[in-house]
C-alpha cells in the first residue's frame, strides 16, 4: 500500500518527531520501534512502556437487548459480566472459528464497548450488523478515541496523576469511567504484554498532550514509547493470540486452545453447535507453544515437521527478549501436542529441533 | 558518513580490500535497518570449527543475520576464498550494532577475482544510493 493512502492516528506525526520507524499496519501508518525493540520490551517487563493502539476498533451495541445480542455473537459468557468488568472472548463462525477476538466490556445491561481488531475492524462492523436482533443499535466509534496502552511494573505510578481515579481500585479486567487530563475516558485495567497495566481511551484532541505527560511523569522510571516489534515479542512470550497468525478463519476456538472462553453451557451463541459437538468428538489439532533448541530463531510461517513430514507452519515464531529463548505457536496433530513432544522446524534448508513446552513462557509474578 | 576507506554493494555490505585480504560486514545503514541483532549464523558456509565450502561466490548468501524483528541474508560483494568468520559474535552478536566496521565484521577471506572489484561502490555512491532509496 502507498504511503499516502495510509491512515494515521491522532499520534503519528508525535512517532515521528520521536524518530520512530513507522510502517504500514491494518491500513495505518505505525511505529514499529523507535531506537529498539529489545529495550523497549525489557522496559514494560521491568518498569513501564506506553503504546499507541488507537488503530483499535471500539464498536458499541446498545438497546434494551444488546446483552442478548453480545450473548448470541460471542463465544464467551457475557451474563457474568458485572457492570464495569472486562472479558476475553472471540466473534465466532457457524463453523466454530474467528470473525476476530477482542475485549467484551459491560457498562450495563443495555450497553457494551467491544475492542476489536483494527484489521477487522470492518468485517466485524459488517458482521455484527448483519447477524442484529431484538433492540438494540450497533455504532463504530472507532475514529472518535484514541487509545493508548501504558504496560509494565510502573503503569500505575505513571498514569495516577493524570487521571481523577483512584487506579488500585481497578482489578484486572474491570474498567472505570474518568477523566485523563481533565477529558473523558475509559480507563481499563487490560494489555497485551503479560504484565500489570492500562488501556484508556479518549478524545483523539487530547492524544498528544496525554502521550507527552506520559513520557515526562515515566521520566523516573525510564519510560520508553514501544513500537508494534515489542508489542509483538511482549504478547508472544504471554501466549496472547495473534488475529491473523495463531487465531483466524480456519481454527476453531478449541483447537486454538482457548476452551476457557468458549462456554458451551451458557445457551445458544453462532458456532455453538459445531463446537460442541468437536468437544464431544475431540479436537484433531492444538495450538502448543514450543522452544527451538538452536540460536536461530523460528520465525512465522516457517514449515513444521515430524517423523520428516511436512505437518504445519509456525503462526508466530520470534526470540523472545526476555526468556532470552526463541520460542513460537504452532498447531500440531492432538497425539504430538504433549508437552515435551520433539518435532522439527525447516529453516533455509535445515531443520532446527523444537520442543512443546508449558504456556505461557512467562507469566509475571503476582504481587 | 561512510567510511572512505571501504566498497560497497547495494545490498547494504561493506568490504576492506588490502592486497588480495579481504574483510566483509554490513553498514551502519544495515545495522539500524536490521534492529537489534540476537544470531549470526554461519550454518550455510561453516559446520563444526570448518568452512563447508572452499569459494564464496559474489553476490552468494553467506550469512543470516538474525534481529529481534526479522532476518536477513548477507551477500558476498566479491567472490571469496573464506578464512575466517567472526567467532566473537557467538556470545555477542550486538557488537554488529555497536560496531558494524570494527568488531562486527562477518568475513574475512582471500579475492579471487580483482575485476570485480570493479563494480562496487565508493562511498559516495553508497551514500547517494542510500539517500535514493529513502525517498
Amino acid at each position: 500500500m502507498e504511503e499516502k493512502n495510509l491512515k494515521h492516528t491522532p499520534l503519528t506525526e508525535v512517532h515521528q518527531k520521536l524518530n520512530a520507524r513507522m510502517v504500514p499496519f491494518a491500513g495505518y501508518l505505525m511505529p514499529v520501534q523507535y531506537e529498539s525493540a529489545l529495550l523497549e520490551h525489557l522496559a514494560v517487563r521491568n518498569s513501564v512502556g506506553i503504546f499507541d493502539v488507537s488503530h483499535m476498533g471500539e464498536v458499541f451495541i446498545e438497546g434494551e437487548d444488546a446483552l442478548s445480542f453480545v450473548q448470541k455473537l460471542t463465544c464467551n459468557n457475557a451474563k457474568k459480566l458485572k457492570e464495569t468488568q472486562i472479558q476475553y472472548s472471540a466473534l465466532t463462525y457457524p463453523n466454530g472459528t474467528f470473525v476476530d477476538d477482542l475485549l467484551v466490556y459491560k457498562f450495563n445491561d443495555k450497553k457494551f464497548m467491544l475492542c476489536v481488531n483494527a484489521a477487522n475492524r470492518e468485517k466485524d462492523y459488517k458482521w455484527i450488523l448483519s447477524h442484529k436482533e431484538g433492540n438494540v443499535e450497533v455504532f463504530d466509534r472507532s475514529d472518535s478515541y484514541t487509545q493508548i496502552a501504558i504496560q509494565g511494573p510502573k503503569a500505575l505510578e505513571t498514569l495516577q496523576p493524570l487521571v481523577d481515579v483512584n487506579l488500585s481500585e481497578i482489578k484486572y479486567y474491570w474498567f472505570k469511567p474518568g477523566k485523563v487530563l481533565g477529558t473523558d475516558a475509559i480507563i481499563s485495567r487490560t494489555g497485551y504484554t503479560g504484565e500489570d497495566g492500562f488501556e484508556i481511551y479518549f478524545s483523539p484532541e487530547k492524544a498528544p498532550e496525554v502521550w507527552n505527560a506520559l513520557l515526562e511523569e515515566g521520566k523516573k522510571f525510564d519510560i520508553k514509547p514501544c513500537g508494534l516489534a515489542a508489542r509483538n515479542t511482549l504478547r508472544l512470550e504471554a501466549k496472547m493470540a495473534l488475529y491473523g497468525n495463531d487465531i483466524d478463519d480456519k481454527h476453531t476456538v478449541l483447537e486454538a486452545d482457548l476452551g476457557w472462553i468458549c462456554k458451551l453451557k451458557k445457551g445458544d451463541f453462532i458456532g455453538r453447535d459445531v463446537l460442541l459437538k468437536q468437544k464431544e468428538e475431540g479436537i484433531k489439532i492444538k495450538l502448543v507453544g514450543f522452544e527451538v533448541k538452536s540460536k536461530v530463531p523460528a520465525r512465522d510461517h516457517y514449515p513444521v515437521y515430524i517423523d520428516g513430514k511436512e505437518v504445519s507452519y509456525v503462526t508466530s515464531g520470534s526470540f523472545a527478549p526476555y526468556l532470552k529463548k526463541n520460542i513460537g505457536l504452532t498447531y500440531l496433530p492432538i497425539e504430538k501436542s504433549e508437552i515435551g513432544t520433539e518435532f522439527q522446524i525447516k529453516v533455509r534448508n535445515k531443520f532446527l529441533e523444537a520442543i512443546v513446552v508449558e504456556t505461557p513462557f512467562y507469566k509475571r509474578e503476582k504481587k | 558518513m561512510f567510511p572512505k576507506d571501504l566498497l560497497y554493494t547495494k545490498s547494504h555490505e561493506w568490504v576492506k580490500i588490502e592486497g588480495d585480504d579481504v574483510t566483509v560486514g554490513i553498514t551502519s545503514h544495515a545495522q539500524e535497518e536490521l534492529g537489534d541483532i540476537v544470531y549470526v549464523d554461519y550454518s550455510n558456509i561453516y559446520e563444526d570449527g570448518e568452512f563447508t565450502v572452499e569459494e564464496i561466490k559474489k553476490g552468494d548468501a553467506f550469512c543470516s543475520i538474525e534481529s529481534v524483528k526479522a532476518v536477513s541474508d548477507v551477500y558476498a560483494p566479491i567472490t571469496i576464498k573464506p578464512t575466517e568468520i567472526n567467532s566473537d559474535l557467538e556470545d555477542a552478536p550486538e557488537t554488529v550494532n555497536q560496531a558494524p566496521y570494527e568488531n562486527g565484521w562477518l568475513l574475512k577471506g582471500k579475492m579471487v577475482n580483482e575485476v570485480e572489484k570493479g563494480e562496487l561502490l565508493s562511498a559516495e555512491e553508497y551514500e547517494k544510493f542510500v539517500e535514493e532509496e529513502k525517498g
